[in-house]
């Protein structure tokens, strides 16, 4: 490396405007200093588009292939009309999880635009994808694409041949339970469009063979006494993934309802890694715009002007508004994801004592990697547990506030002092807890001898209550998708009965 | 190190993915969307009416449930920007889950207030209409309104393959090959003749076989002449021509005395509306006259006319005088198309419906398009006025004129449909 820094490269063009030509020789560069620095990533697939397109891409939470439904109408109506009337800038990119990792530009970038998100997505935000343990797990990136144009086909031919109202049934109540379709320790088949397609068909033909008419003739004697043999409670463990619940076991569901149970569920899990790792990816990603950037520059490829409107961009995505500010909601994940990725390079490159004290295994270590440790096997909660050092806690201010419904008033907890430091930071990686920001439901109980009722039980936690009014309209849709009778009930910290609600069909 | 990358331009893909997303809401939605048009339709003026436009819906209506906490319980928060607080500090708790409290979990201080979109001129009429339950008129009259003819202008050197015209092609093709073929020709025939000369004489071998060669020669030129060239390619070319636009104008005649309550106004300002909205369908500029009268008459502006509160005296005619003098001062028959729609409850005194009737019948009637007169009476069974009497007389011999009895909001379309169906067979 050493002898690169005196041979000055070529300056890339600079100008305002992009071109096609222009985009590639960025990229061509941006792609050898990442590999300078190691970066393992997809290989890039670059789609330019419009705002009009961006605005698309949005409602359908940033999938470029969904299937309909009104919600992502509403999301897109929202969007235009926040962006028409200048309340709401564009994201600059959006970044797909697939193999190849796609990016969309935005036509009207600059070229300084186009080189960071060029940077950001495409070399950030894709070895983030393809290295962290989580989205190795849980999302097939090569697969996602296929999956999604199966998925939207079949909802469309279902509409086709249930109608429009009828699927749009199945879909509201299977949102309403998105967040409980998820797998948290299973690891979901692959899938392709080809198997889901042979296992669908297989199941209809399964149905046709299972059609015996004669089955409705035979007296209901028999079928008591065998029930009464053996009655032990199913499902055997509590089940927290209700959409796969509903879509294995429903009584009622048709085939083709089962089948959009579970592409929401798919979706959902496809989603899972991402809200785990806020923090995590877009700190990745942004120190590596930062970084890569900043490295040309250095080895003279980029000229100031270039650099002073690079840093007011990224300067205006890193801020973190105090909480008494304007505007301010909540912990900015680009702000504090950066930091930390920062934090880290600097504990390792120049350690202070305390780093030393704090972080003896990373101090004086190699920053790349310790960085490349870090964004492979963590997520946001225990990535905030491992890394948040004293001094991002100093220089962020934080404090936290303790609500406590026996008090009729707010406390502070702790705050950036050496008391403080180490509760800081368990509570701030418990925020990023999607385990306590998400109420503990999970199935307890199907009634399958009886009166096919399913109970839930909620555990609640710390005393928290569910917004009661919203409570009561999932489980409408829960009972619309199960068909029979549920029942949620709250169970309290000594495990006795708190109350219940129930919808009965 | 990754290969080439791959750059994809998709500006021109269709843009408007969401153009089904956005119907289904509109579909789901429609129950709230009609009440808010409903609403709309009350605080808009007439001439813009079809605009499309802003439309408000509760967000309580359209929000997706989920399990989530709600307020209550014992949590802790974390924020940044600390600047006096120490550890004991207490803050009085906010309410509403704003500020300290709310921080970025999902949703808890979540905007209530009502969620705002804008329809297309295209939606609102459709929901508009729909309301009136006869969409079909509408749409016939919205396929014809832009008259825009396409007329054949010549012939370009580009263009679509299914306007390519194979005369004009052919002709360029056929002058293209005579004239490039023609000097070659002429040479062809000369050699062809020293030949024949050339093989009459003796001991010229060298010669003949020259020119043999020569001829060969001149005979590939002329086979590579090509029969169809890019240079004669002809297509018909077209242009939109706007078609000359009719002008029209609309008097909308309204009886304010004090019998005609804010209900009767209501139904006759749709009526006019949609009088307004089916004439905007056939003509590009429509000019509005509105004229209220009592027991005389006054051209005013259209909040006046709807809004403003006037009490006296019923006289039919004053109105109808008042509208022939403004037709004949500003509104000449050659240049205009005359329409009038009559909103009244239907009282006339003594001999003012009769006078009315007639003049409407000698003067009004043969100069305008169409008269329509609607009655707002106090209740379906009420007895006929003595204005509707008069005017039934009318009916018989002109078929410009039409009236009908309204008494209900939801009649309205109807009863104009009625009225104007000559028109849209």
């Amino acid at each position: 490396m050493s002898n690169q820094v005196q041979m000055r490269e070529k300056r890339l063009a600079q100008g305002p405007d992009w071109s096609f030509e222009l985009i590639e020789e960025y990229e061509v560069e941006i792609c050898k200093t990442a590999a300078e620095f190691g970066l393992d990533t997809y290989p890039n697939q670059i789609e330019v588009i419009t705002s009009e397109q961006m605005l698309d891409a949005y409602a359908s939470v940033g999938l470029p292939i969904g299937y309909p439904h009104w919600s992502f109408g509403k999301e897109f109506i929202r969007n235009e009309q926040a962006y028409r009337k200048g309340a709401q800038g564009l994201a600059y990119e959006i970044v797909i999880n697939s193999n190849p990792c796609i990016a969309y530009l935005m036509e009207e970038n600059s070229m300084m635009m186009q080189a960071l998100v060029i940077a950001h997505a495409s070399y950030g935000h894709n070895s983030f994808f393809k290295g962290n343990y989580l989205f190795r797990q849980w999302t097939a990136a090569d697969a996602i694409l296929d999956y999604l144009v199966f998925a939207r086909r079949y909802v469309m031919d279902c509409e086709e041949r249930y109608g429009i109202s009828a699927v749009e049934e199945v879909l509201d109540s299977c949102h309403a339970l998105m967040s409980y379709g998820v797998d948290r320790y299973r690891r979901p088949q692959p899938l392709s469009a080809r198997e889901e397609e042979a296992r669908m068909s297989e199941r209809n033909d399964y149905i046709q063979r299972q059609f015996n008419d004669l089955w409705r003739t035979v007296p209901a004697a028999g079928s008591a006494k065998s029930t009464g043999q053996k009655r032990s409670v199913f499902p055997p463990e509590p089940e927290e993934n209700l959409l796969y619940f509903i879509e294995k076991h429903s009584p009622r569901l048709a085939p083709w309802q089962r089948e959009i149970v579970r592409i929401v569920r798919k979706v959902s899990q496809y989603f899972y890694p991402q809200g785990l790792t806020k923090v995590m990816n877009e700190g990745w990603a942004t120190f590596w715009h930062y970084t890569l950037l900043n490295r040309m520059y250095d080895k003279g490829q980029l000229e100031d002007g270039f650099m002073i409107e690079f840093l007011q961009v990224h300067t205006n995505v890193v801020t973190q508004r105090g909480f008494d500010e304007r505007g301010y909601s909540g912990i900015n994940p680009y702000a504090l994801g950066f930091a930390m990725m920062r934090d880290i390079r600097r504990i390792c490159e120049t350690p202070t004592a305390e780093d030393r004290q704090w972080f003896p295994d990373i101090a004086g270590g190699d920053w790349l990697k310790v960085l490349d440790f870090a964004m492979r096997n963590f997520k946001d909660e225990s990535f905030i547990a491992q890394y948040l050092s004293p001094k991002l806690i100093r220089e962020f201010r934080l404090f936290t506030v303790a609500d406590h419904e026996s008090k009729s008033y707010l406390e502070i907890d702790s705050i950036h002092n050496d008391e403080g430091y180490r509760q800081v930071r368990r509570l701030l990686a418990q925020h990023y807890n999607r385990d306590v920001s998400l109420p503990d439901i999970q199935v307890v109980r199907y009634e399958r001898d009886s009166d096919r009722s399913l109970v839930l039980r909620h555990l609640i936690h710390r005393n928290r209550p569910l917004v009661s009014s919203e409570a009561t309209e999932v489980l409408k849709h829960l009972a619309r998708l199960w068909g029979f009778t549920v029942r949620l009930e709250a169970i309290d910290a000594d495990g006795k009965l708190d109350h219940y609600r129930e919808c009965v069909v | 190190m990754a290969g080439s990358i791959h750059l994809i331009d998709r500006r021109y893909n269709s843009g408007n993915k969401s153009a089904t997303n956005r119907q289904r809401f509109i579909r789901r939605y429609k129950d709230q969307l009609k009440r808010a048009v409903g609403d709309m339709v009350d605080q808009r003026s007439i001439t813009d009416i079809d605009g499309g436009g802003e439309v408000n819906l509760p967000a309580r209506d359209i929000s997706e449930p989920s399990f989530r906490h709600g307020q209550g319980g014992n949590r802790e928060t974390v924020h940044p920007g600390n600047r006096e607080f120490t550890p004991g500090d207490t803050i009085q708790r906010p309410q509403g889950g704003e500020g300290g409290g709310g921080g970025s979990e999902a949703g808890e201080g979540e905007a209530t207030d009502s969620f705002v979109f804008t329809l297309s001129r295209e939606e609102f009429l459709n929901i508009f209409f729909d309301d009136l339950e006869l969409p079909r008129l509408v749409r016939n009259y919205l396929g014809t309104v832009q008259q825009k003819k396409m007329v054949r202008a010549g012939y370009v050197v580009a263009g679509a393959p299914t306007n390519l015209s194979v005369p004009r092609t052919m002709k360029n093709s056929l002058g293209r090959r005579v004239a490039l073929s023609s000097p070659i020709r002429r040479e062809l025939d000369a050699a062809l003749n020293a030949l024949g000369e050339a093989r009459g004489r003796a001991g010229a071998q060298d010669e003949v076989s020259r020119l043999e060669a020569e001829v060969a020669e001149l005979e590939a030129r002329l086979t590579r002449v090509p029969f169809l060239d890019d240079l004669d390619l002809r297509y018909r070319h077209r242009v939109y021509v706007p078609q000359p636009v009719a002008r029209a104008v609309m008097f909308c005649l309204m009886d304010v005395s004090a019998s005609m309550d804010e209900r009767k106004k209501d139904i006759a300002k749709r009526f006019f509306t949609l009088l307004y909205l089916f004439l905007s369908r056939k003509y590009e500029k429509i000019e509005v006259v509105f004229v209220r009268h009592t027991d005389n008459a006054e051209e005013v502006d259209e909040n006046t006319f709807f809004q403003d509160p006037k009490s006296g005296g019923t006289v039919v005619l004053s109105a109808l005088e008042l509208m022939h003098q403004i037709q004949a001062e500003r509104f000449p028959v050659s240049q205009w198309n005359i329409y009038v729609a009559q909103a009244s409850d239907g009282d006339a005194f003594g001999s003012d419906a009769g006078k009315s009737s007639r003049f409407l019948g000698e003067k009004i009637i043969p100069v305008c398009r169409y008269f329509a007169y609607v009655e707002i009476p106090d209740g379906q069974d009420a007895r006929q006025s003595s204005l509707w009497v008069e005017y039934d007389t009318l009916t018989a011999t002109a078929p410009n004129f039409a009236m009908r009895r309204v008494c209900e909001r939801d009649e309205i379309y109807p009863v104009f449909h009625e009225l104007f169906k000559k028109e849209t067979a």
